[in-house]
């Protein structure tokens, strides 16, 4: 009995401390990319890209990120997992990682005038089939920044 | 042998001046000799009690800063090594960087980045 309650008590915890701070992730995460709005950002340019301005600068731009979810989300998802279907509590902290650390790229290269070719590559760097996995992803996004004379 | 990143100053000037792109060419300059592929990776991990520390904060969700750190360490020294390969084959950029990341096993990150060697120059 008291482990169910010791449960019980963990996940309201987990439940409350995860979305508060979810909440506040994504709201810092829009501001940023609201005020990076007119920078843009493409991942073609490998093979395709041309341009005849005069090029001052050009650098290679990475940010990193490494994201996990809570122990309620994991729960949750567990659960979900027995049914299929979509599991929303782990969306939500991938789509928080990659957004961060495209954004941790973009706010390096402040300077340029765009990056191209950009990339995300991301990795789960936990034991996923162990007990009480929560899930934890590292990601990388890198591209080239260019700025014109 | 794989070197540790500071590397003597040499190596480092050299580095320090070196044009990385992950696209096929340089804008504004000519590629004049290619040197093949150079590759450079690394596997770090933190200590005991930051990892204990990433454990806590997994309960709540969030970014843990210090993993963050440790894959920034990882990506700098890989490219590094990348560097310090292409600068010894003579060649001043590398051209169509890519970065891998793989998961060796809990709390250690390995950073893999490879590209092509290449001389340039500019335009004109």
């Amino acid at each position: 009995m008291s482990d169910i309650i010791l449960l019980l008590i963990v996940l309201g915890v987990t439940f409350i401390t995860g979305s508060i701070i979810e909440k506040k992730h994504f709201e810092n995460i829009k501001k940023r990319e609201i005020a990076l709005i007119k920078k843009p950002i493409v991942n073609f340019g490998a093979k395709t890209w041309h341009t005849n301005k005069k090029i001052k600068k050009i650098e290679l731009v990475t940010g990193e990120c490494v994201i996990s979810g809570d122990y309620f989300k994991n729960f949750v998802a567990s659960l979900k997992n027995f049914f299929g279907g979509r599991l929303t509590t782990f969306e939500s902290v991938l789509d928080r990682g990659r957004r961060e650390a495209v954004l941790r790229m973009r706010e390096k290269a402040r300077g340029a005038n765009f990056i191209i070719n950009a990339r995300i590559e991301s990795v789960m760097i936990n034991d996923t089939y162990g007990q009480e996995s929560v899930p934890q992803c590292a990601i990388i996004a890198y591209g080239t920044a260019i700025t014109y004379e | 042998m794989i070197s540790k990143p500071p590397f003597d100053d040499n190596i480092k000037a050299e580095v320090m001046k070196m044009i990385l792109t992950n696209i096929e060419t340089v804008p504004g300059m000519n590629i004049v000799a290619q040197y093949g592929l150079v590759t450079g990776s690394t596997v770090r991990a933190k200590n005991a009690i930051k990892d204990f520390g990433a454990g806590l904060k997994n309960m709540v969700g969030g970014e843990l800063k210090s993993y963050t750190e440790l894959l920034t360490e990882a990506r700098k020294e890989a490219i590094a090594r990348m560097q310090e390969q292409a600068v010894k084959m003579g060649a001043n950029a590398v051209v169509n960087v890519r970065l891998a990341t793989s998961s060796v096993t809990v709390g250690a990150a390995e950073v893999y980045a490879y590209g092509t060697a290449v001389k340039v120059e500019p335009k004109g």
